[in-house]
């Protein structure tokens, strides 16, 4: 929805009301339900209001505890029967400078500064440790905003009595304590206020009026904030930037001006701040965003704009390229196919507004967002929060070099007329074990991100795969897969669930980026191994279609199980029979020995 | 702008929050006869009716505004 995309409406809150139901009234959106708990030290209504529309329209459906007012600790840490009976999937301290209750006076000495400061800090701390071991749940919990006002004016920053001071430390150990801890997130307010302008969003009225630690007209950006931590979390970032080139990429147009003549580079103003943004998608390509080209160029002369020396992406920073004079809404569609990724994933950014509307109109669920001016083209994407980064896993990193080796395969492939052949000269070799803890994090990012490739679609939070590798009654397996051309990491997750001699195939997953190499195949061999030594003759599959799993419906069929039922709607139970004369059925990865 | 002008977009204004197109408020329309007026709604009130008519009520004048008619009267005297 326009209005929720940065840069917002301004009616954002005098029309939330309106907004929510138009939110709801939409069809067919399969809504993730979480439970999120807003445990405040100020007064947060309408921060949980605005909240809900930033998460309905990401597809999350959120259940609401909130805290009474200022209540957060005690909520936190004492025995509380609601929020237990509430089971929150995320908790939210949403706490600001307001809630500090000591600051450092000019006579103190370093040392009761120091004391002041752990006091504050081992106050949070002990809440953070309470509610991760009563909860296990995610913990988004805001940093601090810089106070409104510095009795020692430029020397409170510096001086160890300073508030500036004192609260750049705290954020510090805050900091420090998030990168000690998993499945716990800073909400950075001290940014968004930054940026809001802190003049504006510490505007005491609010606080004084109504108890509010911020001005309501910044409420929008400070909940869009949270949103964006939380939709990253259940695996709802997008995945890749698809580029126009002639101005978006360059200034000018290059079939026109050719490539010596376009704005890139050192020389010109307009030069630099195109280099300045291919620079910033340069950078987003190395936190593991795919880059692609939808322009309309003949080819041959597009790939001059990337030759030019002082052109800062290259040919192979793109994982698709599509410069021909095709509609762009097609070309998307097809990037989207060779990339087996969805097209909602994308983000399409082009400078002309009919571009813009044709693959708005055309392609639902894709980002578009409005390029105005080049100088604010990094802002308006950044600000969006497309990529939000909550985990960054080695896998993350390596993605571009992933679909780039995947590029190697397929031409590789054309070499060979028998698949089987071409497979094995790919020399796999895959690892199949039991959860391991140095996995567990990619295994809970993969259950929520995979929506293609997985049977049943069921969402793990971290502590939920923690607990699924230590219960004695699961059967879990995580499977990588290597080959001559690269190491693709941790590709897919099974999870099952033991009744007497019975397995019950929980979740079932693999990623994309590995069909059609028989990891499936390796996947069931290792799991009936895992069955037979526990004695277990039943393995039941489930399959519950989604608008996105329809490439696995007769997956449990290729298996070799049998459809027991089906409903209505396609959901669907199929049986396997185990026996001891297991048939291998993968002959093309080398498989190490558990 | 006239006082009937400035009760228009008032009205607007409660139209929106309230997500009520039948609301009509008038000289002595009070908390008491909207339905989901309360104090919560009431900042929203305040901030949708400053951005409305591009300016800011103060703290006392949001303190002792006693009617829709009272808070007309702020706003013909500011713009």
């Amino acid at each position: 929805m326009r209005e929720l995309e940065y840069p917002f409406s301004e009616d954002i809150l005098k029309k939330k009301k309106r907004l929510r139901r138009m939110l709801l009234e939409c069809e067919g959106v399969n809504y993730d339900d979480k439970n999120i708990a807003i445990l405040g030290g100020s007064t947060t209504d309408d921060i949980r209001a605005v909240l809900e529309l930033f998460l309905l329209n990401y597809g999350i459906r959120p259940k609401f505890y909130e805290s009474e007012y200022n209540q957060y600790y005690e909520d936190a840490m004492f025995p509380n029967a609601e929020l237990e009976a509430f089971a929150p999937d995320v908790i939210i301290f949403f706490t600001s400078n307001r809630n500090i209750p000591v600051y450092p006076t000019v006579a103190d000495s370093a040392e009761s500064v120091e004391e002041k400061l752990q006091a504050v800090y081992g106050r949070f701390a002990q809440m953070w440790d309470h509610v991760a071991e009563t909860y296990h749940c995610t913990v988004i919990q805001n940093n601090f905003e810089l106070p409104f006002y510095r009795l020692l004016g430029n020397k409170d920053a510096s001086d160890i009595h300073g508030r500036v001071n004192f609260i750049s430390r705290l954020n510090q150990m805050f900091y420090e304590y998030a990168q000690r801890h998993e499945n716990f997130y800073i909400h950075d307010i001290h940014y968004e206020s930054a940026s809001y302008g802190l003049e504006k969003w510490s505007d005491p009225f609010y606080w004084h009026m109504y108890k509010y630690a911020l001005c309501v007209p910044a409420i929008p950006y400070t909940a869009f904030g949270l949103a964006n931590i939380i939709k990253s979390c259940y695996g709802k970032n997008k995945k890749a930037l698809v580029l126009d080139m002639d101005n978006t990429l360059w200034g000018g147009v290059i079939g026109d001006d050719g490539a010596d003549h376009i704005e890139i580079g050192q020389e010109t103003s307009l030069g630099q701040t195109y280099s300045e943004f291919q620079a910033y998608l340069k950078a987003q390509k190395d936190l593991g965003v795919l880059l692609a080209v939808a322009s309309k160029n003949e080819h041959e002369t597009a790939m001059t704009g990337l030759k030019r020396p002082d052109s800062v992406l290259r040919e192979e920073d793109f994982a698709s390229i599509r410069a021909n004079w095709n509609p762009k809404d097609v070309n998307i569609l097809e990037i989207a196919q060779e990339l087996t990724l969805l097209p909602e994933s994308f983000v399409f950014v082009d400078d002309n507004p009919a571009e813009r509307e044709i693959v708005r109109k055309q392609i639902p669920g894709i980002a578009v967002p409005e390029m105005e001016e080049v100088e604010h083209y990094i802002q308006t994407i950044d600000r969006n929060g497309y990529f939000e980064v909550t985990n960054l896993s080695a896998d993350d990193v390596k993605r571009n070099d992933m679909y780039q080796a995947n590029a190697m395969r397929m031409k590789a492939q054309a070499a060979f007329a028998d698949y089987t052949e071409y497979l094995k000269s790919l020399e796999m070799k895959g690892t199949i074990r039991r959860f391991e803890p140095m996995y567990l994090s990619r295994i809970a990012q993969l259950t929520n991100k995979s929506n293609q490739f997985n049977l049943t679609t069921k969402r793990y939070s971290l502590a939920e795969i923690e607990e699924a590798a230590e219960d004695p009654d699961r059967i879990t397996l995580y499977g990588k897969l290597e080959d001559k051309f690269g190491d693709n990491g941790v590709v897919s997750v099974v999870i099952g669930r033991v009744e007497g001699d019975t397995l019950h195939i929980e979740l079932w997953l693999m990623s994309c980026r590995v069909l059609k190499r028989d990891m499936e195949y390796a996947m069931m061999d290792e799991l009936a191994a895992q069955c037979e030594k526990r004695g277990i003759r039943t393995i039941l599959g489930y399959y519950y279609p989604t608008a996105k799993n329809a490439m696995v419906k007769d997956f449990y069929g290729k298996q070799g199980f049998e459809k027991a039922e089906e409903d209505e709607e396609g959901n669907a139970l199929w049986r396997f029979a185990l026996t001891p004369a297991y048939q291998k059925k993968n002959t093309v990865i080398n498989v190490e020995e558990a | 702008m006239t006082r009937e002008e400035v009760f228009a977009g008032i009205n607007e204004v409660f139209q929106d929050v309230f997500d009520d197109e039948e609301i009509c408020v008038g000289e002595t329309t009070t908390s008491a006869d909207v339905e989901g007026w309360d104090s919560l709604e009431h900042i929203n009130l305040i901030v949708a009716v400053e951005k409305r008519f591009h300016m800011k009520f103060n703290m006392g004048e949001v303190t002792t505004m006693k009617n829709v008619g009272e808070m007309a009267d702020i706003i013909l005297s500011r713009i």
